[in-house]
């Protein structure tokens, strides 16, 4: 099956009757902003790790797409369950470089408030999310309410076997649960042809799933088809799975050297199916983007990068008391009586 | 009042649970239209529908995983693993995620899920359906780990359990399932809080520490021992693995300054080591002797021939009762 693409690498648009679009300027503008601003957003982090302001990081570098085009297509009460690679989704839902950064920082171990921005914390035990995903999802429908649940996972995570039990558990139960996998063709070193041999969206569909294949670097076609599962997950027809193609064109993480294991030609073929410059391309095509829109755009980015730096390093530490208290509704006499003790050897030293 | 199995009365328990408030869930394999294997689960999907009392694909990780996005959404699921050696497939759902998801987000999420687990031998049952694996989750930080032992209890513990607002892992003796014993329709004077151990016989010459399935056992040795040999031991059922209510035990131990403890754990690193290790700092001068633990070899749980000489019966208590008076 080829992937959904509406809008080539040249930036040409096809329209498609199977996927439709409702394309207007702003929403490109729009889509195309929260590109860049994720682009540059991830590019300071990048840079804030290797400064030593970061332990470590994962760049969402080359997903912006399948990111901002899945997330721009469901409603704000829907809620979402990240891996831990999704920062331009999270952007999207306003959360702030601060509360994206701080866990990456080894200050806390969650960075924002789930109910705020309807938005479930990273979590970095693959495919663990995705039944509480359908957990979630469960909820909504004996609550009896339109909302949709939004779960991303990755190719490698498919491998895993919460995965699998979730593509069968939410087939069954019925849940209004839409799968998001972001294929980037790389689990760290691992290729994607060596995670499965079927296709990943062919093998949702064995489990009785609604699946598609998008071009994941083409943001218009992930909208289109994200918004168009979405309505038909939303009004009942059921989970559904879509599997967009994209590729991690950075390392795994900051402590990761893709050069051991994959060709440099292989990365350069993707960088001319760039998510960015597609649209880039259209929008210019279509005279969309005048130099005022492009200037304040350059000027919103470099305002965005250096939020990012500043708040980062202001990131204050809690207080060690915070550990003892959070483990459970309230804290054990064993936890107690440790905290206690604790203190009091600091306190002795303080003179 | 009435006279109630283990089973029927964590039967009732659940039924006051989903009664009471309407975020309860029940679900894991085989709980609705069979009503569990041990039939504590039935006729609950009869009385609250299958959107309540749920049917579940036979994925124990998925079973735990959703009652965790159940419980994010404001539900209080109650899951059934069907024994305690099917757990292991929910371990990453329970020892990552659910254990840990209020701590990751400093107090924002509370997980108050609970994960009722058969535990333990003594019904001649095959492989993997025998296990205590209770250690696994008292030594995982951000559970609750408690495990009943008669029918009172497990009704009122029950309870506790679903109202708390932390994780519990919720464990059952099997082979106490058929015991009957009387069950209060409110709580009873003698009700405990669940973070409490029960001192079950006074004594002032040893102190037995025990629970779950071997709290009988150890019952009928203290009886043994007061008449045989005229020694009053002390029984307690800890009821609370984690925490543990070192509050009760030390008082204990400080008054009689023996003290064993016995559990069809394999002793190595089980519970009795935390605890005689707890003890000895707590209460090092009015020990008479040490710690001694009874448990289960440490080997896998033999099949169902031997288990009669892998679970420490009524003589393996009482030597080692022999043994911290003779030292």
């Amino acid at each position: 099956m080829e992937p959904v693409q509406l809008l080539d690498p040249d930036g040409r648009l096809t329209q498609d009757e199977n996927w439709p679009l409702e394309l207007t300027p702003e929403l490109c503008r729009d889509l195309y902003r929260r590109m860049r601003l994720a682009r540059r957003f991830d590019e300071q982090a990048y840079v804030l790790q290797r400064q030593g302001e970061l332990g470590l990081w994962l760049q969402s570098l080359g997903q912006e797409a399948a990111q901002v085009g899945s997330i721009s297509a469901v409603r704000p009460d829907d809620h979402v369950f990240p891996s831990y690679r999704e920062h331009a989704a999270a952007l999207c839902r306003g959360i702030t470089p601060a509360e994206l950064l701080v866990q990456w920082r080894g200050s806390r171990n969650s960075g924002w408030d789930p109910a705020t921005y309807r938005f479930h914390i990273y979590t970095l035990v693959l495919a663990a999310q995705l039944p509480h995903a359908t957990g979630y999802a469960m909820g909504v429908q004996r609550d009896g309410t339109d909302e949709i649940v939004l779960a991303y996972f990755g190719d490698g995570a498919a491998s895993e076997g919460e995965a699998n039990e979730t593509f069968n558990w939410a087939a069954t139960t019925e849940v209004p649960l839409l799968l998001f996998c972001q294929n980037n063709q790389w689990a760290i070193s691992t290729p994607a042809h060596t995670q499965t041999r079927t296709s990943l969206h062919q093998r949702a569909q064995g489990f009785g799933l609604e699946a598609h294949l998008v071009d994941g670097n083409d943001i218009l076609a992930v909208h289109a088809v994200t918004a168009a599962v979405a309505e038909r997950v939303r009004s009942g027809g059921g989970p559904a799975m879509i599997e967009a193609q994209t590729y991690r064109m950075a390392g795994h993480s900051t402590s990761d050297d893709p050069d051991r294991y994959r060709d440099a030609s292989e990365l350069d073929s993707w960088k001319t199916r760039d998510p960015i410059h597609r649209l880039e391309r259209l929008l210019e095509e279509r005279g969309w983007m005048n130099d005022g829109f492009r200037a304040d755009l350059e000027a919103e980015c470099e305002v965005f990068a250096n939020r990012t730096s500043q708040e980062c390093k202001q990131l204050p530490l809690q207080d060690v008391s915070t550990l003892f208290n959070t483990v459970l509704a309230e804290p054990t006499p064993l936890l107690t009586e440790e905290h206690r003790r604790y203190a009091e050897l600091v306190a002795s030293f303080a003179e | 009042m009435s006279q109630l199995t283990l089973s029927k009365a964590l039967n009732t328990g659940l039924q006051q649970a989903l009664t009471n408030d309407p975020k309860v869930i029940v679900m894991g394999q085989d709980v609705g239209g069979l009503g569990g294997v041990f039939r504590v689960t039935d006729g609950l999907q009869k009385d609250f529908g299958p959107q309540r009392v749920i049917d579940t694909p036979l994925a124990e990780a998925s079973i735990v995983g959703t009652a965790i996005g159940l419980a994010l959404r404001g539900y209080r699921p109650i899951c059934e693993i069907q024994f305690d050696g099917f757990v292991y497939p929910a371990f990453n759902q329970i020892v990552s995620q659910l254990a840990k998801m209020r701590a990751r987000s400093h107090g924002q999420l509370a997980l108050p899920v609970v994960i009722r687990i058969p535990v333990g031998g003594g019904i001649g049952a095959v492989e993997h359906h025998s296990e205590s694996n209770e250690v696994y989750f008292a030594h995982t930080a951000g559970l609750r780990v408690v495990c009943c032992s008669n029918p009172q209890d497990g009704h009122w513990m029950l309870r506790q359990a679903v109202a708390s607002e932390d994780p519990v892992i919720f464990y059952e003796p099997k082979r106490r399932y058929w015991a009957k014993d009387e069950v209060t329709d409110t709580p009873a004077e003698s009700t405990l809080p669940l973070d409490r151990a029960r001192i079950l016989r006074s004594g002032d010459d040893l102190t037995l520490l025990t629970y779950g399935g071997m709290v009988d056992t150890c019952q009928r040795a203290a009886a043994v021992a007061a008449e045989e040999d005229r020694r009053e031991i002390e029984v307690v059922d800890l009821r609370t693995l984690s925490p543990l209510d070192m509050e009760t035990i030390a008082a204990s131990v400080g008054k009689t300054g023996r003290c064993v403890v016995a559990h069809e754990a394999p002793t190595f690193a089980g519970l009795g080591a935390e605890v005689g290790a707890e003890i000895t700092e707590y209460s090092f001068y009015d020990l008479q002797a040490p710690v001694l633990r009874v448990g289960g070899f440490n080997i896998p749980y033999p099949p169902a021939k031997y288990e009669d000489q892998h679970l420490p019966d009524l003589d393996r208590v009482l030597d080692a009762v022999d043994r911290s008076f003779a030292w």
